[in-house]
């Protein structure tokens, strides 16, 4: 099977010219991923596991490697380098992420936080807010809830209307960044179920968890990064 | 890419003089923009970017950056003293700088709106906010006074003004209401591409907030392109996909608005970046 991200010598180095250093986040990055399966991301606090992500995402730029996305159409788009626009167009169609924080208006109601990655691809209104309804109720969002705006809500509903706004548009990779960190285990093993369907389903997953036992569960292949050495000679020139 | 709205090269804008040496001794490295040489004022200096249809590009910077000057060369308001802009629209593409002023007037009436950061840059003020949006609609092709009127209350009404305030003067309204105001005017022509200078700039933030959403559901409903022009990163990071870096008058860097955000790569980005309240 044709892997659907191939990763080759990720590294991400940040520069920080202000304090005129050099701070190493992910080295040496290789992986695939493949459709209908997950890559789970292990490893200690600052070995760059969510670096790799935020780099697929081109939250962050690439400081080296290569990471080859293979679209819908069938094309191989390396996207350290893709141009902006395409990847604004990937990430409305193609790559969804779930990070680890909602971030999103205060004065937004939950279903609109959740519908709107299908707004932005032109699904009617009321259509959107059926399947954000349908969604919240299978990760056991309170319904009275579906029409307030997140911000006062516990962290683990939170999580959830996060998780669900990331799940709804189906994309064909997934970037999850410990999407069940703030949840009970009930809550937990909904959303294990869920993501199972999503890979019964054919998407493929990159995914970052807190629990070994859910690397354990639903993992096909993992990938120990260790955090990159420390660069010691500082930045020579002041940008 | 038959998406692209307009595609913008080499643009500069100088004030003054200009000496062979404006360009080698102004920008960010210099810390100036105003060339020791001649006195000159290099506003803008070789603005690249393509903007694609329905999609908001952040122009970001502090005053005197060059991104008021960008933003009024295309709207016309300045020539520029250097560089070409592309504006496709429907089948045709316009060589904008190469056109006469009636073609310009033209274009700027009918095909484009801005709204400014000062409300009386944008309407008239001495006459009625229906009359200001009437004026608008006169210049493209509604000639009927019925039609003028029902229409321009509409957009009163989309823009939360209300139609009974129409015709009174904008003189009379808040900060935040002539705001509206003008994005009323601005849409009237149902343009493809709008400019938008600091347009929040100095509102109370519960106003701030009411005009920034009112924008995202116009980009949502018609699908206008726009450029907003900022200093306010929060504007930046709730509007735009795409954003430019300027200071003393170049582009020092560009990305996606989340990756400037999270992972500026020039020093003064990081700096503006981390100065966030």
């Amino acid at each position: 099977m044709n892997a659907i991200l191939t990763i080759e010598n990720y590294a991400k180095t940040f520069c920080l010219h202000e304090r005129n250093k050099l701070i190493p986040s992910a080295s040496h990055v290789n992986l695939s991923v493949y459709p209908g399966k997950l890559t789970a991301l292990i490893g200690p606090t600052g070995a760059g596991k969510s670096s790799v992500l935020k780099g697929v995402y081109r939250t962050y730029l690439p400081s080296a490697g290569r990471m080859l996305f293979r679209t819908a159409a069938g094309e191989v788009v390396d996207l350290a380098q893709a141009d902006e626009h395409r990847m604004l167009e990937l990430r409305k169609s193609e790559i969804g992420f779930v990070t680890q924080f909602l971030h999103c208006l205060p004065r937004k109601s939950a279903l609109d936080v959740v519908a709107e990655p299908l707004f932005a691809r032109g699904v009617p209104t009321e259509e959107a807010r059926g399947r954000a309804a349908d969604l919240l109720a299978q990760l056991a969002v309170p319904s009275h809830l579906w029409n307030v705006p997140p911000a006062t809500f516990s962290g683990g509903e939170k999580q959830r209307v996060n998780l669900a706004r990331g799940l709804i548009a189906q994309p064909r990779l997934l970037l999850l960044d410990e999407p069940t960190a703030s949840l009970d285990p009930a809550t937990t093993e909904r959303v294990v179920a869920h993501l199972e369907t999503l890979k019964g389903s054919g998407i493929a997953m990159l995914a970052i968890f807190h629990h070994p036992d859910l690397v354990r569960r639903l993992a096909d292949s993992v990938i120990e990064l260790s955090p990159p050495v420390a660069i010691v000679e500082p930045e020579k020139e002041i940008a | 890419m038959s998406n692209k709205i307009l595609s913008v090269r080499g643009l500069s804008r100088i004030h003054g003089e200009q000496c062979p040496l404006c360009i080698a001794s102004t920008g960010p490295e210099h810390d100036t923009n105003i060339c020791p040489h001649c006195g000159s004022v290099v506003a803008a200096h070789d603005v690249n970017f393509d903007l694609y249809r329905g999609e908001i590009l952040g122009i970001i910077g502090e005053s005197g950056s060059g991104k008021s000057s960008t933003v009024k060369t295309l709207y016309f308001d300045e020539a520029p003293t250097a560089g070409s802009a592309t504006f496709y629209d429907g089948g045709a593409q316009h060589d904008m700088f190469a056109l006469n002023a009636a073609q310009q007037r033209s274009m700027r009436n009918k095909r484009f709106g801005m709204v400014y950061q000062n409300p009386h840059l944008g309407l008239n003020f001495q006459i009625s906010a229906g009359g200001n949006i009437a004026e608008r609609l006169l210049m493209s092709d509604l000639k009927h006074y019925g039609e003028i009127r029902t229409r321009a209350g509409d957009l009163l009404v989309r823009t939360e003004v209300a139609r009974a305030r129409m015709d009174q003067n904008p003189k009379t309204f808040s900060g935040g209401m002539q705001q509206r105001v003008q994005i009323a005017k601005a849409l009237a022509t149902q343009p493809p591409l709008l400019f938008l200078d600091e347009v929040t700039t100095g509102l109370d933030l519960s106003v701030q907030a009411a005009i920034l959403d009112l924008i995202l559901e116009i980009q949502h409903e018609l699908g206008t392109a726009m450029i907003v022009v900022t200093h306010d990163l929060g504007v930046i990071r709730l509007l735009a996909g795409r954003t430019l870096v300027m200071k003393h008058g170049r582009v020092i860097e560009s990305g996606l608005t989340d990756q400037i955000l999270e992972d500026p790569q020039h020093a003064y980005t990081q700096r503006l970046v981390a100065s966030a309240l």
